[in-house]
């Protein structure tokens, strides 16, 4: 590893701050587009099977 | 015989199949080449000799903006086939498309808002790439509130892909606007064609967070599809066969 101090790691001399936002946002970005099409997924698979006991019912 | 594949790849049934057989692989290879590109990066690559460490974004910023444009352009051409030949499934596609561009776009303009206060001096300044790539955020935005906006899908795909290729024109512009005007933006430092101005020791772990950011959008890309493949084929009957075992 470059840094040979984990304080060295979070400082990056002046631009941790910088730096580490930026790798936060992304891990946002990454998180949202997994969680988006689970919960597509999760909401259509309900609504189908919801029709499907429906239209048993009647 | 050899379109016949592409006639299959048409098929809602047979596209939601396959797609899941290659899920896990790309899956597994987008952890790989994140993980080694973006980590290799930020935690072994020594800093710029101008900008110190506030380089290290660019692992970030670079394949965002790349993406951001590239799935622009996928988008468009995929909506322009749904377009000319009503395939049901293109426009699936480019629905799901929308929002992963989007989210890049945002990325890149945060990430590159980001790096240009240490670097620049300020958060934002109106140059031509700027401005250019915050009109593609707008074009993202617009393309997703006019499908949320219409009833009718067919109404939503035509409308979606005019809109599309009329936005189409300012990839080039976002491309070229560095070369165009004089922009506080840097020019290119990678080049398909000329030397690329970039040392090698950064070069590789840059090239590699592409490829790995390219993947992760192919992955969600395809999780996304299936669920619309779902939602919309809700009546066909194998997706009932599929739901109810």
């Amino acid at each position: 590893m470059y840094f040979e101090t984990i304080e060295n790691l979070i400082q990056m001399g002046g631009h941790g701050v910088y730096v580490w936002s930026c790798y936060l946002i992304a891990l946002l970005v990454v998180g949202y587009n997994l969680w988006s099409p689970f919960l597509a997924r999760k909401r259509a698979i309900d609504a189908v099977r919801c029709r499907i006991r429906r239209e048993k019912r009647t | 015989m050899r379109w016949t594949f592409f006639y299959k790849l048409a098929s809602p049934k047979w596209f939601y199949d396959i797609s899941g057989l290659w899920l896990p692989w790309i899956g597994l290879l987008t952890a790989v080449l994140l993980i080694t590109g973006v980590g290799w990066g930020l935690l072994w690559t020594p800093p710029d000799y101008l900008q110190g460490n506030s380089y290290r974004i660019i692992f970030i910023h670079v394949p965002a903006a790349s993406l951001a444009m590239s799935v622009y352009a996928g988008m468009t051409i995929i909506a322009g086939i749904g377009f000319i030949w009503k395939i049901k499934l293109a426009d699936m596609a480019a629905k799901c498309l929308a929002p992963i561009g989007a989210s890049f776009c945002a990325l890149s303009l945060l990430t590159g808002a980001i790096w240009g206060k240490p670097t620049w001096g300020t958060w934002w300044v109106w140059d031509a790439r700027l401005t250019s790539v915050l009109i593609l955020m707008f074009l993202y935005l617009g393309l997703i509130a006019l499908r949320e906006a219409m009833n009718s899908q067919d109404s939503a795909a035509r409308a979606s892909a005019i809109l599309a290729l009329v936005g189409l024109v300012n990839l080039p512009i976002i491309k070229y606007s560095v070369d165009w005007w004089n922009t506080l933006h840097q020019g290119a430092t990678i080049k398909v064609v000329g030397k690329t101005t970039m040392a090698p020791e950064m070069l590789a772990p840059l090239l590699i967070a592409v490829s790995g950011f390219y993947l992760f959008c192919l992955f969600v890309f395809l999780l996304r599809l299936r669920s619309e493949i779902i939602e919309r084929e809700q009546r066909a009957l194998w997706v009932r066969q599929l739901l109810m075992f």
